[in-house]
């Protein structure tokens, strides 16, 4: 392979900024015919900013387009849609399946591009009356599964099909376009089991060795050493280091791919040797959740009385589906006790009865009653579930809302978390989104919880708001011992205010450590070394 | 093994629930009514003959994912001013249909094509649109056929228009050509000897619904069919693989207006005579039904639900007059039943529906469960 004279891609000083922020510097690399290219880095790193700009996507150039060079076969080249870039040859797999469920393997491999008999009726009607010519449909696709290389049924409806079968219809679609040179494959095993990872891995070989160049993106770093040629690490938007995939090694990727000028000493802020009671405030046992794209598998996790439990873990991976799941905001199973009592999972009401509260990350959505004031959006919840700030008249047969205490409540909140508002009576969605997760703490706040979930409290918001959030959930576990459960795709986050951090990886805890372990022990829990490997 | 099988009669019955419901209700109303096979295989034919082009224009908007077409109604009043037209002008016979055929293509496409526009604005909620399409485009046809005919557009035929100058009348006699395409090739069987009585089958009319079965079959096998189905089942998909989706989605609902605007004619031509005001709201409820009742669901639909839906929904209606008059003595009862039923037979299926899809999401919630056991016990 490496006779080969001029590179298939090469990116030279790749940089792109949104409104400022800059979230790809200086990146250069190149990719040879046949090469497969493995490209990690924690969520964020800037990889998929990174294949935007390689496809022309829209949401590159209304922000301003890109700055640096793209080459192909040595000549620059200026997508301005994934149908440019589908016509150099290049396609690209996505992490969502985009198939018919109602359709046959070999219908979405050739979805829109079916060979077409013309009938009387077209010369009427025009080419869509065309029929379809469904022998060679079946060629056509057979010959695409052939070229991939693995064993898939193209009159299997994709709805019977397991997830292995539907990525390789996925990638057979994109092998079945004409004059695919190179494809882009974003973290295709993510949802596979072993064995269909396994026969994945050999058809992308297969691809490479045909002449196809691949763009390997992935967590699980062993796969990279399996099957690439070169890996390319990125963090913040830079890529920090090219290896060659024979001579390096899982540690050393993970290192890099977490490892911060700063991690040293993130661990710091919480190892303030605090002692708690020893008391396990809640018990989570078998949960598993059908949250889309967050699903929960298999999770066992005691939560301790006053710390702060940090639940960190890749995107995708269902971190986010444990606390949707025990609020009962997204079906669930297996068993949630607090302080012994079993809380009846899938309601919501009964979880909140029991003093347990959310921030969700879903702020706009589920957190934020928009088109309402502060005051309200403070007190609601609390009115609501534990007839705070009302007024009893008549014997509670008639309840009238206290205004006077509504208020004081949400002024005492504005003041304590700095909110910037002009008063307590201003909408709640004229807020910056710092200033509306402040809220969403406030109001969850305003419920008294003896167990707070959090989750992605600093998601979208910027870094000023950021340390302001940390610090007011850091006070207010400390000065009311109220347990808080933070969910936070950030490591370095869940570091510096957690006293011990979870990762979940597949639906699963894969490992507790204390928040002041070195952050590249927990690079290696996230990207998946088998559950009982790491325990 | 055994339990499969419960579970599987089980599954079959909720399957099909309202098919199963109507069979057990007129096996019922069979012997009550008294009727002779003869007569009801007689009946059962000629509803046939009348509903199934109606019925059968539903099917193509069910496949591009748009629900129950209740904009069909919009090409049953371009059926409807096709024939007023061509009474007023006194053609008669075949000629005559074919003349209101072709006066009611454009008007069927033209508002087909703004009832697809408007659904396009409104993805997800197209039945309660198109429900709501067919009043407002009612008041449109009543403000054109009521004030517009004799004042505005040239019409002045005594048998067509009120004898004070202007407006079509409440009912218009198709004398001209009541049952042209029935007769004009149709055999008897069984008759007695009079030559009365027995069972009449109007072939050409059959020949047309058939040719009209081979359409759709065909239709499914061309590129806008696999277009139509790809965009019924996932909008965004098909848009990114390159279907023109809204395109697409037009054209369903114009094709199931035409369609439906010629079963107006079929239908009318049949029954003989016209009620100007009401028969097109009538016969998108009547349709809708008798498809539902053969078993189809507002995402599925085939040419078996529309022949088992028109036989078993018209049995109903055709015992149960009969049935409430040797029951009760009130033949009342069958008009009060039809509409009682049509709409109840549409708000089951709503309901069913929207079940069956929550069941389907919770049993994913299950095998979620399930592996996890599996897994504790390995």
């Amino acid at each position: 392979m490496n006779e080969m004279t001029k590179p298939l891609l090469e990116m030279q000083n790749v940089s792109k900024e949104y409104n400022g922020n800059p979230v790809l510097k200086d990146v250069n690399f190149t990719l040879k015919q046949g090469e497969v290219l493995g490209l990690v880095g924690e969520n964020g790193a800037g990889k998929s900013t990174l294949m935007n700009i390689l496809f022309g996507m829209d949401v590159i150039h209304q922000t301003g387009g890109y700055g640096g060079k793209v080459l192909i076969d040595g000549n620059e080249v200026k997508f301005t849609s994934p149908l440019d870039a589908l016509k150099a040859g290049i396609g690209m797999v996505h992490q969502e399946f985009s198939l018919l469920p109602g359709f046959t393997a070999a219908e979405n491999i050739l979805l829109n591009r079916e060979p077409q008999n013309k009938s009387v009726l077209s010369l009427v009607f025009g080419d869509r009356a065309n029929t379809i010519d469904r022998k060679e449909l079946q060629k056509e696709a057979i010959a695409a599964i052939t070229k991939l290389g693995v064993e898939l049924d193209p009159d299997m409806l994709v709805a019977e099909m397991p997830v292995g079968h539907k990525q390789f219809t996925e990638i057979s679609r994109e092998i079945s376009k004409s004059a695919i040179r190179l494809l882009v494959l974003d973290e295709p095993t993510a949802v596979l089991t072993e064995k269909e990872a396994e026969m994945l891995l050999k058809a992308i070989r297969n691809l490479a060795s045909q002449g196809i160049s691949v763009i390997f993106i992935t967590h699980r770093l062993q796969e990279i050493l399996d099957v690439c040629n070169k890996v390319i690490v990125m963090r913040d938007g830079r890529i920090i280091n090219e290896l060659d995939a024979a001579q390096t090694s899982i540690q050393e990727m993970a290192k890099l791919m977490v490892g911060r000028e700063v991690s040293t000493d993130a661990g710091k802020h919480s190892a303030d040797d605090r002692t708690f009671s020893g008391k396990t405030i809640m018990s989570v046992k078998n949960l598993w959740v059908d949250m889309p794209g967050e699903t929960v598998r298999d999770v066992n996790i005691d939560v301790k009385e006053g710390e702060i439990l940090g639940i960190g873990g890749l995107a995708g991976q269902g971190k986010l589906g444990i606390p949707n799941g025990i609020m009962g905001l997204f079906p669930a199973g297996g068993k949630v006790t607090l302080n012994g009592s079993e809380i009846p999972l899938n309601n919501p009401r009964a979880c909140l009865d029991s003093s347990l509260a959310f921030v969700s990350e879903d702020r706009r959505g589920v957190g934020l009653l928009l088109d309402e004031s502060l005051e309200w959006n403070i007190s609601f919840p609390a009115m609501q579930i534990q007839n705070k700030f009302l007024k009893n008249y008549l014997g509670g047969l008639i309840k009238w809302r206290d205004q006077a205490a509504i208020k004081e409540v949400t002024e005492k909140y504005i003041k304590q978390l700095q909110i910037k508002c002009t008063s307590s009576m201003q909408k709640a969605k004229e807020l910056s989104g710092g200033n509306q997760q402040k809220i969403c703490l406030a109001k969850a706040f305003a419920l008294q919880p003896k167990l707070l979930f959090v989750s992605e409290p600093t998601r979208g918001i910027d870094i000023g708001a950021k340390a302001l959030v940390l610090q007011a959930l850091r006070e207010y576990n400390r000065k009311n011992g109220v347990t808080i459960v933070m969910i936070s795709s950030e490591l370095e986050e869940l570091r510096q205010i957690c006293d011990r951090i979870a990762i979940i990886t597949d639906g699963a805890v894969s490992g507790i450590l204390p928040a002041s372990e070195p952050s590249e022990k927990f690079g290696i829990l996230m990207v998946g070394k088998s559950r009982k490997e790491a325990m | 093994m055994k339990e499969i099988k419960s579970k599987d009669v089980k599954k079959f019955l909720v399957n099909n629930i309202v098919p199963i419901i109507f069979i057990v209700l007129c096996a019922a109303c069979i012997p009550v009514a008294g009727y002779s096979g003869q007569y009801l295989v007689d009946q059962i034919i000629t509803r046939i003959v009348r509903n199934s082009f109606l019925v059968l224009s539903l099917l193509i908007p069910i496949m591009a994912g748009m629900g129950l077409n209740f904009g069909m109604t919009l090409g049953a009043m371009a059926g409807q001013i096709g024939l007023i037209f061509i009474t007023a002008w006194n053609i008669v016979s075949i000629p005559g249909l074919l003349l209101a055929a072709i006066i009611a293509t454009p008007i069927a496409i033209l508002l087909g094509w703004f009832c697809g526009k408007m659904l396009n604005m409104a993805k997800g909620r197209e039945m309660i649109t198109s429900y709501m399409i067919s009043f407002f485009m009612n008041g449109v046809y009543q403000l054109v056929v009521l004030y517009g005919m004799g004042s505005v557009i040239p019409i002045h035929a005594n048998q067509v228009i009120l004898p004070r100058g202007y407006g079509a009348r409440n009912t218009i006699d198709l004398l001209n050509v009541r049952k042209s395409i029935d007769n004009f090739w149709s055999i008897k069987l069984f008759t007695d000897e009079n030559g009365m009585g027995g069972i009449t089958i109007p072939l050409l009319t059959l020949i047309l619904i058939a040719i009209l079965c081979v359409i759709i079959i065909w239709f499914r096998k061309t590129k806008i069919g696999q277009d139509m189905r790809a965009v019924g089942q996932d909008m965004e998909v098909a848009r990114e693989a390159g279907i023109k989706v809204e395109r697409t989605r037009i054209l369903a609902i114009i094709i199931s207006t035409v369609f439906a605007a010629y079963g107006m004619i079929i239908y009318l031509s049949n029954m003989g005579t016209l009620n100007t005001y009401n028969y097109h709201s009538q016969i998108g409820m009547f349709s809708i039904a008798a498809l539902l009742v053969g078993g189809a669901s507002v995402s599925k639909a085939s040419i078996k639900n529309v022949f088992l839906g028109i036989i078993l929904f018209h049995l109903m209606f055709i015992l149960t007059p009969q049935a409430g008059r040797n029951l009760i003595g009130q033949a009342q009862i069958g008009e009060f039943f039809r509409v009682f039923v049509s709409y109840g037979v549409i708000t089951l299926s709503l309901v069913l529906y929207e079940i069956r899809t929550r069941r389907e999401k919770a049993e994913s919630a299950q095998t979620l469960a399930l592996s996890q056991t599996q897994e504790a016990n390995a």
